[in-house]
């Protein structure tokens, strides 16, 4: 304070302390934080923000495509032979099964009708390759080569040649992100083939799953599939998804399910993205009091 | 503006376009796909790291978090995390900036090692409270791949400050 009853004007303006600014940001960056990971809100800030880096990513992108194209034209004539005999043999065993598959299918409507059940619904597929892993090193995630333009949607199941692989929960226009099974962040309703149990398979990070939520005396075992029970309405219901590896009912009242994934979650290169034609239809209306008195009366 | 503050070498002051056009250089190169390589160094961490020591009234806690955003966006990850690991390492760097400005490069990147480390080790804190896995003690490989490329780096980003030796006799300095 100076005798007139002012304070002096800063010579050098120099905006608030450091301590301050930086206490101003770390609020900003936690409120992001909680807005994008618990309620995902900043979808839209993030399309925006995407309009700058993307040309940047498509620079970016060049040199790994470069190294991947190189290494395919570099292969050998021996391994193209090798694998087109693969191939080959494959065909031929697949074409008569799905000669087989047809005449089923026919049959299967044909019965269907007979007895009047709601038709299996439709599926469409769209064959995409993985370009690489995603760069965030705490997400198990995987980037293909196919977009919002070749009608890749989010939500949409990811499977390989042996079962499912994840989930795509983020489209691009040419590109698409997929969430794979072993996430810590990704569930799966499935059901035991044996016997049809239902459960929620979680992802357990190393490449493990694992089955939650089921009581500790339930019918399960190592050694029994998985598959998709399609109560979930993405997942197109029977695809195989893992295997169980070990069961632990010592705990309290559920039981520690392991389960090894049955796809090649983290190794396969060609990926087929699947997708129901239409939405399930609504569950049906609760039943009429009527019946339940008649239940209770007996 | 000298190399350190014990050289008697006299630098060009540094441009502004030329400070942006390095961070958006590391940025391109934070964009490379490379998988899970362990120790891809942090490249915008580190060009930011740089420019927090030799402008610390230009570059700084806002510079980090918007370059922090655009790193979150390109590489998916959590918003925020990138943002508030660069502003927490813009701080650090810019308050020991003028000691640092006494030591040759070596000596600065011993100094930046730890800071870099903190930054990782914040993400990884903040990402494992919101439920992702623990990465693997590999992930901080890339705060010492960063160390090594500090003296290098030093030396590419001063590259147009530097200007020819005239050898005057009747000049002081």
């Amino acid at each position: 304070m100076s005798l007139v009853g002012h304070k002096p004007p800063p010579i050098f303006r120099r905006g608030p302390a450091p301590l301050v600014r930086l206490l101003l940001f770390v609020c900003v960056c936690l409120a992001m934080l909680v807005s994008d990971l618990r309620f995902r809100y900043l979808e839209m800030f993030r399309h925006a923000m995407s309009v700058v880096t993307y040309p940047l990513q498509m620079a970016a992108a060049t040199p790994a495509d470069f190294v991947r194209n190189a290494s395919l034209y570099f292969a050998t004539l021996v391994e193209v032979q090798r694998d087109n005999a693969e191939l080959r043999r494959q065909q031929l065993g697949s074409g008569e099964r799905l000669l087989r598959y047809e005449l089923l299918d026919q049959e299967n409507a044909h019965l269907r009708k007979l007895l009047e059940m709601a038709q299996r619904v439709q599926t469409r597929s769209i064959a995409a390759d993985i370009l690489y892993n995603a760069p965030d090193p705490f997400a198990r995630k995987v980037i293909l080569d196919r977009g919002a333009q070749q009608g890749i949607e989010p939500g949409l199941a990811v499977v390989d040649a042996a079962g499912v692989i994840g989930q795509v929960t983020r489209v691009f226009p040419v590109q698409s992100e997929v969430t794979l099974l072993t996430d810590r962040n990704q569930a799966i309703p499935v059901q035991v083939e044996r016997n049809g149990l239902r459960g929620v398979l979680f992802g357990a990070g190393q490449g493990r799953l694992e089955m939650r939520f089921v009581i500790g005396s339930a019918d399960i075992q190592p050694g029994d599939r998985l598959v998709t029970s399609g109560l979930d309405g993405v997942f197109v219901p029977g695809l195989p998804v893992a295997t169980v590896v070990s069961v632990d009912r010592e705990g309290d009242a559920f039981a520690g399910i392991v389960c090894a994934p049955l796809a090649g979650v983290e190794r396969s290169m060609q990926v087929l993205v699947i997708g129901r034609m239409d939405l399930p239809p609504p569950p049906p209306a609760p039943q009429p009091p009527v019946e339940k008195k008649k239940g209770k009366g007996r | 503006m000298q190399p350190s503050n014990r050289s008697s070498r006299i630098l060009l002051p540094a441009k502004g376009w030329f400070i942006y056009l390095s961070l958006f250089v590391a940025l391109g190169l934070e964009y490379i796909p490379t998988g899970r390589v362990p120790g891809v160094p942090d490249w915008v961490a580190l060009v930011l790291a740089f420019w927090c020591i030799r402008e610390p009234l230009r570059i700084g806690m806002g510079t980090g978090f918007v370059f922090g955003l655009l790193v979150d966006v390109g590489l998916g990850a959590a918003l925020g995390q990138h943002a508030l690991a660069y502003v927490v390492l813009a701080y650090l760097v810019n308050g020991l900036a003028r000691r640092l400005m006494w030591f040759p490069p070596l000596q600065q990147a011993l100094h930046v090692l730890p800071m870099l480390l903190a930054s990782q080790v914040l993400m990884v804190v903040v990402r494992m409270i919101a439920g992702a896995e623990f990465p693997g003690w590999s992930y901080f490989l890339s705060s010492f791949t960063s160390l090594l490329l500090w003296v290098p780096l030093t030396y590419l980003l001063l590259l147009p400050q530097f200007q020819p030796v005239e050898r005057d006799d009747n000049r002081p300095i």
